[in-house]
Formats: structure tokens, C-alpha cells, sequence
């Protein structure tokens, strides 16, 4: 048991630091990753200027803009990880060793949450002070907590999209691709996201980074009142899609190992 | 964890039973007058009702043609892929009800095979396999040293993998399926695309690693006849599927001792006859063509001397120059070709 269980944290530990290690290699990607949303961020931050939009409104472009980091790294490198790992052949490396599917893709996710981290906070703080952007202090520990539990739940998707991905993903780039942008205007990383249609909105809240961001925005944001709902409901509906993905991927990467070895589609190289 | 139960220790390493794995190809078929139509899903069989037994301490080799079956039958073995059939135990358990079991005590290791991430050195590469094995870094890291020295890629060590050439990245990634020191280690074509000097390495370094490491069991595939001759202490001829013979390199080749087998090299051979029952007492005849140089390597087995009388005027009718003949010992491409009735390097014509 207790060997099991180290075997698994090594695992979890080791395919992070891989992440993390391979990130550094590559620092000149960093300063343009924190650059990148910058300049999605300025244009909406003069649109909302010259239309006169509450000073606010700077707070929750920048703080979406800085989100972008977590949803592309999730798209990209956690839902279609295995994807790409099978194409490689590195897949069935993994899948041979004593180890449980879920601390191969918790290592990826917390070396994933470690770099995009440091982007995120990149982009912030440089926009905060390029856009001189105001932050309601007593919100901050509430905001951190809650964007906590949005990161959780974010990569908790991430893992069911990783064995969706092994599974059915044949095109994954574009499929990738095609979920990348939607998925901005959907939560609403550049407005608040109560703006959409009622039904649209709660249709995005199977986005963890929807509901996130909203509740965020609420409690950090001086005179936030354009929440879509309460940010404590948020919390919650947060904390219970959080488990629900979890165990869902659980239930799915069993399942898809499985049919995969079954069909033949976790070994795609023959011939 | 429980005790192993006595009996486990002389359990088989490997017990395949009645193994059998079709695939459902649903890729459009080329018919044979060319068109494409969909022609609806084809049932390919890779493996047909294999069964099969290697002791603890063996090393085991499948040899046969490309498409045989060999990867599909390691991939069950090391739990990647379901028997359609059929039931399959490596090291004393069941690999599709005790997967888990099966993984902590297995290792695999594919020719040709990319394995890592580039911007990893090789030993951070190696590293962090031997942690999904639950290794401490210290002793991890140890060992990783002293398999890196013993292959030499110990200057190696701090180089990224992608600037690795392709024979080293095949002894990191041999090293890699060392890391666990498995009780049932799988070769599929370990060998594939190195050069000479490499596989020399990687096939000595097998022959040491079993002879320290005695119950140590190893299960190769190859199509290459002189590994398979060289290291094997069985061989499994696999062809389509089938285990078609199953025996120690010499016992194989007394099959066809009784027999005469003989190699011709002939010259303006524009096509091989068909043979078919053609030349009485010739049981096989296999055809290889050089391009290169022109000429045709034949072999020929038959049941006495005399036989082959008939095939060399006929060959010469067809205006064929017979540069060279000679009777020789059968090796094992001769048992292959006695076995499966085509020879290794032919076309298989499915
Ligand atoms: N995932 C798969 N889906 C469909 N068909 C497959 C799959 N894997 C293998 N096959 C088919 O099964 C047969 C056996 O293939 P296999 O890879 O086991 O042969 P092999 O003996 O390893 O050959 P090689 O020497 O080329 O590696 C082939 O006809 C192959 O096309
Ligand atoms: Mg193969």
C-alpha cells in the first residue's frame, strides 16, 4: 500500500519537474508568453476606455488575459498529452510501468499549473502597472482561494479531456485548435461573462475557468456588481464540478484504457 | 503485499494458451482492379490460437517475417493490447485480470522506438522512468551511472536527447527497460536500424545481464536469423500468426538435417520458374534476387543429392549461368525456409 503510493507521488513528482525543467530550457518562450496576452488585453483595454466603460472593466480584461495561460496550457498540453504521447510511441512506455494513469496526468498538471503560473503572474503584474489596474485588498485571500479551486477543477476537465483525447482523438490538433477560441468568448475572459445569453452563460459554467473568473472578478474588483452569480455559489458549484471531474476521469480512463486495449488504439504504430 | 506462494516460483514466466487477436481495419480498401470503394471492415488475424511456454531463466526468441504477428503477441504480454482469446499469464499472473501485478515485474524495450522528451538530458530522461518505478534517487541514479558507463554513453550523460544519435538513443532507451530489473524482460527487435558495433553491445550485454541475473527471463523478437541463432536458447518460428515450430536452435536444424540443402548463385536469371512440384524430391526453394549485382541467390532443399540434378539443367535451358553451388550446413534461414516454405527475405504474396 504504502509502496504504491510512493511509487505514484515519485511518478507525480517526477513527470512535473520534467515540465518544469523543460520550460526553463526554454525561457525566451516565457517572456513571449507573458508578452502575448498583453496585447489581446490592450485593445480591449482601449475599446473599454474610449467607450467610457467603469475603470473595473481594466481589471477584468487583464485578469482574463492572464487566465488564457491556463486554458491553452490544459487545451494544449494536458487534453491531448496522451494524444501526442501515442503518436510518439512514448504512450505505451508510460502505460507499461506499475503506475496509476491519474499521477501521470497530476504530474502534468502540476508542473502545467507551475510554468502557466508564472506566466499568469507575469502578465498580470506587468498589465496591472502598464494599465495601472486597482484591486479591492480585503478580496484578495477570497480570490485566491476560489481561483484555487478554479485551477483544480480546470485540470480536472484537463484529465478527462486527456482520455477522451487517447481515445477518439484523431485530429487532435485540430480539435484542439478549434476548441481554443470559442472557449474565449464563451467564459468570457475579455467581459463579464453575464453579458451572454442566460442559457449560453450557464452552458459555459461546464468551463470551470467561467464560473472562476466571474466570481473572481466579483471579489477583487472595487464596485464589481455585474456578477452573474453569486460568487459563494460559484464557489461551491466550483467545488462540486471539481470532484465530479475527478472522479469522472477516474471512471473514463479506466474505461477508454480499457476499449483502447481492446480495439488495439492505445498501440497505434504497426506496419 | 502478500508472500509469493511456492508454487509461483516455478510457475512458467510466460504461459500463452490458445492466443488469438484479430483487428477490425476499417481503412478503405484498395480493391484489386483498383478502385476504392469502401469495401466494409476487414478482419485482419494477427495472432492465431498461439500457444506457447518460456521457463524462468530462458531466453526466448520469435523469429518470423514482417506482419507476423510478433509485435501484437508482446504487446499482449507486456498488457498493452487484450487477447481477442485465449489466456495469457506472464510471470505467475493473468495479464488482463492482473495487469497491475503483471507491470511491476515486466520491462519492454522496442527497436526504433523514440522515446523521451528532447529537451531532457539522458539522465534526466532515465530518471524519471526509474521513479514511475518507484526507485529512491539515490540508488536510481547509481544505477543509471553504471548502465550508462557499462554502454558507453557515460560521456553522454548531460547531452539532450534529441542531439542523440540514433544508436545511442537505443542504448538510453534499452537501459530504460533495465531500470526495474524485471523479472520478464520483452526485446521487440532491440536491434532494428543499429549499426553493427551497437547491436554487438546490446546483444552481449543481453547474454551477460542473464547470466548474472539467473531466473531473469528474456523474450526477444527478431527477423534477423543470426541473433535469433545467437542468443536464443528456444525458438518460436512464427508466420500469419501461427507458431509454426517451436525448438532449440539445433533441434530445429536436425530437422532438417536429413536432408540436403544447397546454395546456387546464378547469373541472367530473368525470372525464377514457378516451382511447384516442377523437380521431384526438391521440398523447398527460395528466391532471392540481388538487383545490385544482377544474380539470383537460390536455396534449395531436398531430399537427397541427386534431386537437384534436374533444377540446375533446367536452369541452365533458361539461359541462367550457374556462378556458384555448394552443399552447405543447414542454418537456421534454411529451417525457416523448410518451416514456413518461403524464405525469410521473400514476399510473403498475401
Ligand atoms: N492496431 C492494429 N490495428 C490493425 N491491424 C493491426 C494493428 N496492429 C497490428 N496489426 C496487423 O496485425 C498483423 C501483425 O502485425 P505485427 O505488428 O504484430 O507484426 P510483426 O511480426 O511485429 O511485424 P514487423 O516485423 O513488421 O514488426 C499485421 O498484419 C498488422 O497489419
Ligand atoms: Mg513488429
Amino acid at each position: 500500500m504504502l509502496e504504491e503510493l510512493e511509487r505514484n507521488l515519485r511518478a507525480v513528482r517526477a513527470r512535473a519537474y520534467v515540465r518544469v525543467v523543460g520550460t526553463f530550457r526554454e525561457l525566451s518562450w516565457v517572456a513571449f508568453e507573458i508578452a502575448m496576452p498583453l496585447l489581446s488585453v490592450g485593445a480591449y483595454v482601449f475599446l473599454y476606455r474610449a467607450l467610457g466603460a467603469p475603470e473595473r472593466y481594466i481589471g477584468y480584461v487583464l485578469l482574463g488575459g492572464a487566465m488564457t495561460a491556463y486554458w491553452l496550457n490544459v487545451l494544449w498540453s494536458m487534453a491531448s498529452q496522451f494524444y501526442w504521447e501515442k503518436q510518439s510511441g512514448q504512450l505505451e512506455i508510460f502505460f507499461i510501468t506499475p503506475v496509476s494513469r491519474m499521477s501521470i496526468l497530476a504530474g502534468m498538471a502540476a508542473g502545467g499549473m507551475f510554468m502557466s503560473t508564472a506566466r499568469a503572474l507575469g502578465t498580470l503584474v506587468l498589465g496591472s502597472w502598464l494599465f495601472g489596474v486597482q484591486y479591492r485588498m480585503e478580496g484578495i485571500w477570497a480570490g485566491l482561494g476560489i481561483f484555487l479551486l478554479t485551477l483544480a477543477a480546470l485540470y480536472g476537465l484537463g484529465m478527462v479531456g486527456a482520455s477522451l483525447f487517447m481515445m477518439y482523438g484523431r485530429e487532435a490538433w485540430h480539435t484542439a485548435n478549434l476548441l481554443q477560441e470559442p472557449i474565449y468568448l464563451l467564459s468570457g475572459f475579455y467581459f463579464p461573462v453575464r453579458a451572454l445569453p442566460r442559457w449560453l452563460a450557464a452552458a459555459a459554467g461546464i468551463i470551470p475557468i467561467t464560473l472562476g473568473l466571474d466570481a473572481i472578478r466579483q471579489v477583487v474588483f472595487p464596485g464589481a456588481v455585474d456578477g452573474l452569480l453569486d460568487p459563494g455559489l460559484e464557489a461551491a458549484l466550483l467545488a462540486v464540478s471539481c470532484a465530479a471531474y475527478f472522479v469522472l476521469a477516474h471512471a473514463a480512463l479506466r474505461k477508454l484504457e480499457d476499449l483502447a486495449k481492446r480495439e488495439g488504439r492505445l498501440t497505434l504504430r504497426w506496419q | 503485499m502478500n508472500a509469493i506462494p511456492d508454487g509461483r516460483a516455478r510457475e512458467a514466466a510466460v504461459l500463452a494458451q490458445g492466443v488469438s487477436r484479430w483487428f477490425t481495419d476499417t481503412r478503405r480498401q484498395r480493391h484489386q482492379d483498383g478502385s476504392d470503394a469502401p469495401a466494409g471492415p476487414r478482419r485482419v488475424v494477427a495472432l492465431d490460437r498461439v500457444s506457447l511456454e518460456v521457463q524462468p531463466g530462458e531466453l526466448f526468441g520469435l523469429l518470423g517475417p514482417n506482419g507476423a504477428g510478433k509485435s501484437t503477441l508482446i504487446k499482449i504480454l507486456s498488457t498493452l493490447l487484450l487477447p481477442s482469446e485465449g489466456t495469457v499469464r506472464v510471470a505467475g499472473y493473468d495479464v488482463v485480470r492482473q495487469a497491475h501485478q503483471v507491470r511491476r515485474r515486466i520491462n519492454m524495450v522496442s527497436g526504433g522506438e523514440t522515446v523521451g522528451y528532447g529537451i531532457l538530458t539522458v539522465r534526466e530522461t532515465l530518471w524519471m522512468f526509474s521513479q514511475f518505478y518507484g526507485l529512491a534517487n539515490g540508488p536510481a541514479l547509481k544505477m543509471i551511472d553504471e548502465y550508462l558507463e557499462t554502454f558507453g554513453l557515460a560521456d553522454n550523460a548531460h547531452t539532450r536527447v534529441n542531439k542523440l544519435s540514433t544508436g545511442m538513443r537505443q542504448k538510453m532507451n534499452f537501459i530504460r527497460g533495465l531500470l526495474n530489473d524485471p523479472d520478464v524482460l520483452f526485446l521487440d527487435e532491440p536491434t532494428l536500424g543499429l549499426d553493427v558495433q551497437t547491436a554487438r553491445i546490446i546483444r552481449d550485454f543481453i547474454r551477460d545481464w542473464m547470466r548474472r541475473r539467473p531466473g531473469r527471463t528474456v523474450l526477444l523478437t527478431t527477423h534477423y536469423m543470426a541473433e535469433a541463432e545467437e542468443l536464443c536458447d528456444r525458438i518460436a518460428i512464427i508466420d500469419r500468426g501461427r507458431i509454426l515450430a517451436c525448438d532449440t536452435p539445433d533441434g530445429l536444424k536436425r530437422r532438417v538435417q536429413s536432408h540436403s540443402v544447397f546454395r546456387i548463385e546464378a547469373a541472367r536469371l530473368d525470372a525464377p520458374p514457378e516451382a511447384d512440384g516442377r523437380w521431384p524430391g526438391i521440398e523447398r526453394i527460395s528466391w532471392e534476387p540481388h538487383p545490385a549485382t544482377g544474380r539470383t541467390r537460390i536455396t534449395v532443399i531436398a531430399a537427397d543429392d541427386a534431386a537437384v540434378t534436374p533444377l540446375l539443367a533446367d536452369l541452365r535451358e533458361r539461359g541462367a549461368d550457374i556462378i556458384h553451388l555448394s552443399k552447405v550446413e543447414p542454418t537456421l534461414e534454411d529451417v525457416f525456409l523448410q518451416v514456413v516454405g518461403r524464405g525469410l527475405g521473400e514476399h510473403s504474396g498475401a
